[in-house]
């Protein structure tokens, strides 16, 4: 299928539509992001500005109109700019991360023997660490920072792509016309890069496309459990670590302090939910055996 | 013939290295193509002739297959020993070859002109606008109607025998001096097989390229050879020019196949058949690799591997009995079971 075909589809598609238009709502607020909500300090726009320095997080109200969070850090703002972490996450690590694990598997696959041998147990080795201890390991060695969150989730998230991309490259490399590509004199590079890749990308793409959420969450989680982004960066994942001490509210009212965890909370699965919309309707456009 | 060989296949072997053991695919092949003809190989399924073909253009895949031994002398240089480099230079380019399966032999993402496309670029030093007006050139001279507009078309939009002749330009696209056809009309219908094979040989005489024709199909072999090699079990059994092959066959394997097509002229109930399979290559009998299947065999064909032998001039057969087969011919009798009522 074509990729024109593809995108018409997917527009089509009701429930890819609503991912799409969803993502377009976050890329119009990421882009955005300085004028509606304007930086204290433009040269540090990630530091959520601060109303206060009292503890107990403040309600909605007119001039913080998501309410503060505990600290008194303007939830507003970190939604807003944390949106642009949302995408830098996600479009680095899940960029990165899929580009690598698209390379090796396909070496792997089309050379075959020791190098696939070697190159497929390095990804068991990689595979057969727990993901999030592993990359708290690594995040701690490397010191807080969302670059070193990015690197330590890059490092543990490219092995997926690569079996993906191992088993479709070596479908797809039996087909005759890698054959007849190699008969017309060929040469690898142009074999893999023409001929192999664009025909075993399509998979790989929805994989990535349901990754980009999940790699958001995890990049949260690392926040939630303190390895994360610096304190007052913002960052959902953050966001919601702010809001540990508020849960379960106050005695009588569970619910008092619902925005510091119900609105980051909600950007959060808006986004993972989108991208996931777009994967599955990706899948169904493609699998030829849904049409 | 005392021309100058094109191609000259000298006891090439080709062996793969399989878990279960060596499987010798093809073990000691002889051929020569000369310029402007037509080779045809024919033989079972899996008696090593597209191995042969493969082992020409250096695509056995390795590991696990290897060319274990053996010269391909083509013009002064003998592929088995020029680097990969120097090979890619001569794919496609000297050259060509086109498959079984039009189907799968383009790619599907792009259109039937990008893949012709960037056959002439790579191997000739020409833009793309050029080598654009090649290709729609390539493509009226292979019988596609409306070249202009196909040339925009994905492989998916032809139908089988409009994609064989797009592998056919794009085989061609360089004016190679042989083209290697595998099986090239087995998956299409009859009436297109017919008009690719015209197509071929109009093409042979307008480019005075040397075609090897590799086949199971022996009224193709008819239609379009000069000389043919019988291939059984990775070896040539009998090599000779077509009619002789046709009208006097030595080999027990060759007459068991010319037996074994119908024959418009003769009223025959049940056709004879040779019987049982290609013995498995990893597992082939002593002495005359036919001998589990021959009906002549005897004595010293259990022991000993028969040579190729030169039987009457330019007729090469592999076998002990090809005198005795000759005096039973003569007298009009079967040598394979007759498994039918003859009328």
């Amino acid at each position: 299928m074509e990729w024109q075909e593809v995108v018409k589809r997917l527009l089509q598609n009701k429930i890819s539509l609503l991912g799409i238009l969803i993502i377009l709502f976050f890329i119009i607020v990421a882009v955005f992001a300085p004028w509606i909500a304007p930086p204290r300090d433009p040269d540090d726009p990630y530091l959520i500005p601060r109303a206060g320095w009292s503890i107990e997080p403040q309600p909605p109200s007119d001039e913080y109109i998501f309410g503060t969070t505990e600290g008194q850090y303007d939830i507003f703002y970190g939604i807003v700019w944390g949106t642009r972490t949302a995408f830098r996450i996600g479009l680095i690590v899940v960029g990165i991360s899929t580009s690598i694990g698209i390379v090796l598997g396909t070496i792997a696959a089309y050379y075959g023997g020791w190098i696939d041998e070697i190159l497929m147990r390095i990804t068991d080795i990689f595979m057969s660490i727990p993901f999030i201890i592993a990359t708290i390991v690594l995040v701690t060695i490397l010191g807080q920072g969302l670059t070193n969150v990015m690197i330590a989730l890059i490092t543990f998230s490219w092995m997926s792509t690569a079996r993906l991309m191992r088993s479709q490259v070596l479908s797809v490399k039996e087909d005759e016309f890698v054959q007849a590509a190699l008969a017309l004199g060929a040469n690898d590079f142009r074999i893999i890069f023409r001929h192999i890749i664009l025909n075993t990308i399509f998979p790989v793409v929805i994989q990535a496309s349901m990754r980009m959420g999940s790699m958001v969450i995890t990049a949260s989680t690392l926040s939630f459990l303190g390895v994360g982004t610096p304190e007052g960066y913002a960052d959902w994942g953050q966001m919601i670590s702010f809001a540990r001490n508020w849960i379960l509210g106050v005695e009588g009212n569970p619910l008092n302090y619902w925005y510091t965890l119900i609105i980051p909370g909600v950007a959060i699965t808006l986004f993972c939910l989108s991208w996931n919309l777009i994967g599955d309707a990706f899948r169904d456009i493609l699998d030829p055996k849904l049409n | 013939m005392n021309k100058q060989a094109l191609v000259e296949v000298k006891n090439l072997k080709t062996y793969f290295y399989t878990e279960e053991g060596i499987v010798k695919a093809v073990d000691g092949v002889d051929y020569e193509i000369y310029p402007g003809e037509t080779l045809g190989i024919v033989g079972e399924s899996g008696c090593g002739k597209s191995v042969t073909s493969l082992s020409i253009m250096r695509l056995v895949e390795s590991p696990p297959g290897r060319i274990e031994a053996g010269e391909i002398n083509f013009q002064g240089k003998d592929l088995t020993k020029i680097s990969e480099k120097e090979m890619r230079k001569i794919r496609g380019n000297d050259i060509s070859m086109i498959f079984q399966e039009p189907m799968t032999s383009l790619n599907p993402v792009y259109t039937v002109g990008d893949q012709i496309i960037e056959a002439i670029m790579l191997h000739k030093d020409v833009n793309r606008k050029e080598a654009r007006k090649q290709a729609i050139d390539m493509l009226k001279k292979v019988g596609i109607p409306l070249p202009e507009q196909r040339v925009d078309e994905y492989p998916h939009q032809l139908s089988g025998g409009m994609r064989q002749r797009v592998m056919i330009a794009m085989a061609l696209s360089c004016d190679p001096k042989l083209l290697i056809a595998d099986e090239p009309t087995t998956a299409l219908d009859v009436t297109i097989q017919a008009q690719i094979l015209e197509l071929m040989n109009s093409l042979k005489e307008s480019y005075g390229m040397s075609i090897m024709m590799i086949t199971h199909d022996l009224g193709v072999i008819a239609e379009v050879s000069d000389r043919v090699a019988v291939m059984y079990a990775g070896k040539v059994v009998e090599y000779t020019d077509v009619d002789t092959l046709f009208d006097d066959p030595k080999h027990p394997y060759t007459w068991g196949l010319m037996n074994s097509i119908p024959k418009l002229d003769k009223d025959v109930d049940r056709l004879e058949a040779i019987p049982g399979s290609v013995p498995s290559p990893l597992n082939f009998p002593k002495g005359c690799k036919f001998n589990t299947r021959c009906p002549l065999a005897e004595g010293k064909c259990y022991d000993e591997e028969p040579p190729l032998e030169e039987a009457a001039a330019g007729h090469k057969v592999r076998c002990w009995r090809y005198k005795d087969l000759e005096e039973i011919k003569k007298r009009g009798e079967r040598i394979y079971e007759d498994r039918g009522v003859q009328k």
